[in-house]
């Protein structure tokens, strides 16, 4: 069993609170950077970790430091993205609520790093209870003397904030995020200038996903070197995968990045295999935002080599064979799933949660949607199929914020590895609406397991 | 700074967008924008017709933009490199985008007081699809009034937000904004309130399509069958300079609005009582005919097939133009 950085003590009783937490060696990394360590010490740190940010996009978490600006007499802010939207990614909000001090931690010292003074966590609105639990793990955390004035009689002050969503997929989006924290309307800003220049108010910001923030803790506790070690090349550390869909043991884990997947897919340890005693058809990597793979590509990359848990290796081939790494929402599809209708239902919430402000993914994402939703009730037609590539590629990349690619992917993966399933839909329509077209050739290749 | 925009370089000052530099040197290299507004800070970067490719991102640091970038918002570096009209890709995104655009709008350029001067049609008659892909209904909105000088029919909306900047940054205060999200997003005001201040005017002026229409003009008369002159008059309203353009049919002066350049943008903006109120021949100076590019469809009265703007002197651009100029013909 891999140890767990970030979940080593989620299953001690009353973890959420301030005193069991700190009796765990809960702010240890506080003490540690706040006494001994300058900011820059921080940054090094978690550069020499090679940590990669833990929201989707993989950028690594020490270079968007080291970007931040730092002009004289101007704040810097520090804001955690906690608006975790994306669907089959729930990590955030299982680590806020079992243990939120964890996050809190990494805020203060990753605060401390950039030199803010005010660092808000964007809560998603839907997320009240998870609020409710930080705002009281920050009030302990301040009675204790880790957060307000003159930290540890270390000459630092910080303040921290919850501030609720309005619950926006689109607000997930960091400069998104930095317009509704300043109290307008969600809208994603043109790119540059980058938030490390001209973020919240105007000042240079950092945002980080709430995962990220909360992996410094242990690069601190263990020094960058050490949390290197786990996982494989570039993808270091572990990581928090949701897992979902027909599997045995749906939930939270915190894997080494480098595990194979057939392991973390079949072992006890993990998900436990495909519920039921069904087959894997397909799965999504990633959350939902990611290129959909047939269950024989995600074991086996086109090259013949066996897949790995890793951002380098779900990305091995590119978007013709693979997928992305993406924020860690895991779906698994079983053999009784429609393609089709789950396609069409990625694009519904697409088509929900577009802002609106530029035409491609506005105009896009509901045209997609009518289409597919067309095609799943029995009334396409051959050339439906074309129509879809060709808008998914005129969103994807024109757009002002990636929503318009996560819109797009998905469509375009499913039609190029389950285009005959797709076809079928319109060949046998009447048959599609009753049932479902089954595993075909997608079969993963392993035998199918005993079940209990 | 020296930028190069489908091998023609220009000299520009630093900081500013492509689209200016474009703009500079003019003709046909000049990407099409239908939400930039170069009198209005931050407009721009949401319409995304005026993607282009960046193929040398600058002198210092010679790699290409993996994304197109919308040029309204993207500043020139030293030594740039920009293809426009001669990457089939950049034309290729600008048809998917036109497409995107009309998909939801009526198109009943017909009983449209815009039509003529309506910056969607002339994109559309551009860079647009003869037939259209999409196959559903089309979003629809009830017609309602903006205080009773300006008629706002959402159906038409495209969404470019300039008559948004327009109320943050030529009026006092701003009642009318976008509501709701994605392709239900409206322009409205809270509770149908009545936008109601001197410059108010003015977003009839800027809306590139005819979404916000003048009530006093609606269905009076085509834009084509009348005659733009200039003219000024001594307009006490603190920033408003009185210098309109009237238009004429007969003797009489059906509308007022500013005078508006060969990018549909306006010179000066003007205010409700030059616009609305000031309806006569003898209350203005009149200056002379207003000067009508003779290719627009104002003074020629209907739009020419013409093949996509290709520089005729420059081989580079003939090249790679061929397909299109062949396409083109041949409709």
């Amino acid at each position: 069993m891999a140890r767990k950085l970030l979940l080593e003590h989620i299953n001690v009783p009353g973890i959420n609170t301030f005193d069991v937490y700190r009796s765990k060696g809960g702010y240890a990394s506080v003490e540690k950077a706040l006494k001994t360590m300058s900011p820059d010490d921080v940054v090094e740190e978690v550069k020499k970790s090679g940590l990669r940010g833990r929201g989707g996009a993989g950028f690594p978490t020490g270079m968007k430091w080291s970007f931040l600006a730092k002009p004289e007499g101007v704040a810097r802010y520090l804001v955690c993205n906690a608006d975790e939207s994306e669907p089959g990614t729930f990590k955030d909000r299982y680590l806020m609520t079992y243990i939120p001090h964890l996050l809190i931690e990494g805020m203060i010292v990753a605060s401390f790093a950039l030199g803010a003074k005010t660092s808000y966590i964007y809560v998603r609105g839907e997320m009240m209870p998870q609020i409710r639990i930080l705002e009281k793990a920050i009030a302990e955390a301040k009675n204790a003397g880790f957060l307000g004035k003159n930290i540890l009689g270390s000459g630092y002050d910080l303040e921290l904030y919850v501030q609720p969503g309005g619950g926006a997929y689109i607000c997930g989006e960091e400069t998104a995020l930095l317009e509704s924290l300043e109290g307008k309307r969600g809208n994603p800003r043109i790119k540059p200038p980058f938030p490390a220049i001209a973020g919240l108010y105007g000042c240079p910001t950092v945002v980080n996903n709430v995962e990220s923030i909360a992996a410094v803790v242990p690069i601190i506790n263990e020094g960058g070197d050490e949390y290197a070690k786990v996982g494989i090349g570039r993808s270091t550390g572990t990581k928090l995968i949701s897992a979902g869909g027909n599997i045995k043991k749906p939930g939270v884990y915190e894997i080494d990045l480098g595990l194979p997947v057939e392991e973390f897919l079949y072992s006890d340890e993990y998900c436990g295999g495909i519920a039921n005693g069904k087959r894997l058809k397909a799965v999504v990597a990633g959350g939902s935002s990611v290129p959909i793979l047939p269950a024989n590509l995600f074991f086996k990359t086109a090259k013949n080599e066996p897949r790995l848990m890793s951002y380098e290796s779900l990305a091995e081939g590119g978007f013709v064979t693979g997928t992305m790494m993406g924020s860690g929402g895991f779906i698994a599809f079983d053999e009784d799933q429609c393609i089709v209708r789950n396609t069409w239902n990625f694009t519904r919430f697409y088509h929900h949660e577009s802002c609106g402000q530029c035409s491609p993914c506005r105009e896009g994402t509901g045209w997609m949607e009518k289409v597919l939703h067309r095609l799943e009730n029995g009334h396409g037609t051959l050339s439906d199929m074309d129509l879809l590539v060709d808008v998914s590629k005129k969103i994807e990349g024109n757009t002002i914020c990636p929503l318009g690619d996560a819109a797009a992917w998905p469509v375009a993966s499913a039609i190029r590895h389950f285009r005959d399933e797709f076809e079928w839909h319109v060949t046998n329509a009447s048959e599609a609406v009753v049932r479902n077209y089954g595993l075909a050739h997608y079969a993963d290749p392993l035998d199918i397991k005993e079940t209990a | 700074m020296k930028v190069i925009i489908d091998g023609i370089p220009i000299e520009v000052e630093p900081g500013t967008s492509i689209l200016n530099a474009a703009r500079q040197i003019g003709g046909d290299v000049v990407p099409p924008a239908m939400c930039y507004y170069s009198k209005l800070k931050d407009s721009g970067g949401k319409c995304r017709t005026c993607l282009v490719k960046v193929s040398k991102g600058s002198e210092k640091d010679p790699r290409p933009m993996p994304k197109l970038v919308a040029s309204c918002r993207t500043a020139v570096m030293d030594g740039m490199e920009v293809q426009n009209i001669t990457s089939p890709e950049v034309l290729e995104a600008r048809k998917g985008i036109v497409e995107m655009l009309l998909i939801n709008h009526p198109l009943d350029c017909p009983i449209c007081d815009q039509a003529g001067e309506c910056d969607l049609q002339n994109l559309a008659f551009d860079h647009g699809a003869v037939k259209t892909r999409y196959e559903f209904d089309r979003r629809t909105f009830e017609k309602i009034d903006i205080g009773d000088k300006i008629q706002l029919h959402m159906t038409r909306c495209i969404l470019c937000y300039r008559c948004v900047f327009v109320a943050d940054q030529i009026t006092d205060h701003r009642i009318h904004g976008i509501l709701n999200r994605g392709d239900h997003s409206e322009i409205s005001t809270y509770i149908h309130a009545a936008v109601e201040n001197d410059f108010s005017g003015n977003v009839i002026d800027v809306c590139p399509v005819g979404a916000l229409t003048d009530k006093t003009f609606r269905f009076k008369n085509r834009v084509w069958f009348t005659k733009p002159v200039d003219a000024h008059r001594d307009c006490d309203h603190p920033g408003c300079n009185g210098k309109v353009a009237l238009w004429y049919k007969g003797e009489e002066v059906l509308r007022v609005t500013a005078r508006k350049d060969q990018y549909g943008e306006v010179e000066e903006f003007i205010c409700n009582t030059c616009r609305f109120d000031t309806k006569k021949t003898a209350d203005w100076v009149i200056e002379g005919p207003r000067k009508i590019s003779h290719k627009s469809v104002i003074s020629s009265n209907h739009y020419e097939f013409k093949p996509l703007p290709v520089v005729k002197t420059n081989p580079q651009l003939q090249g790679a133009n061929k397909q299109q100029f062949e396409r083109d013909t041949r409709l």
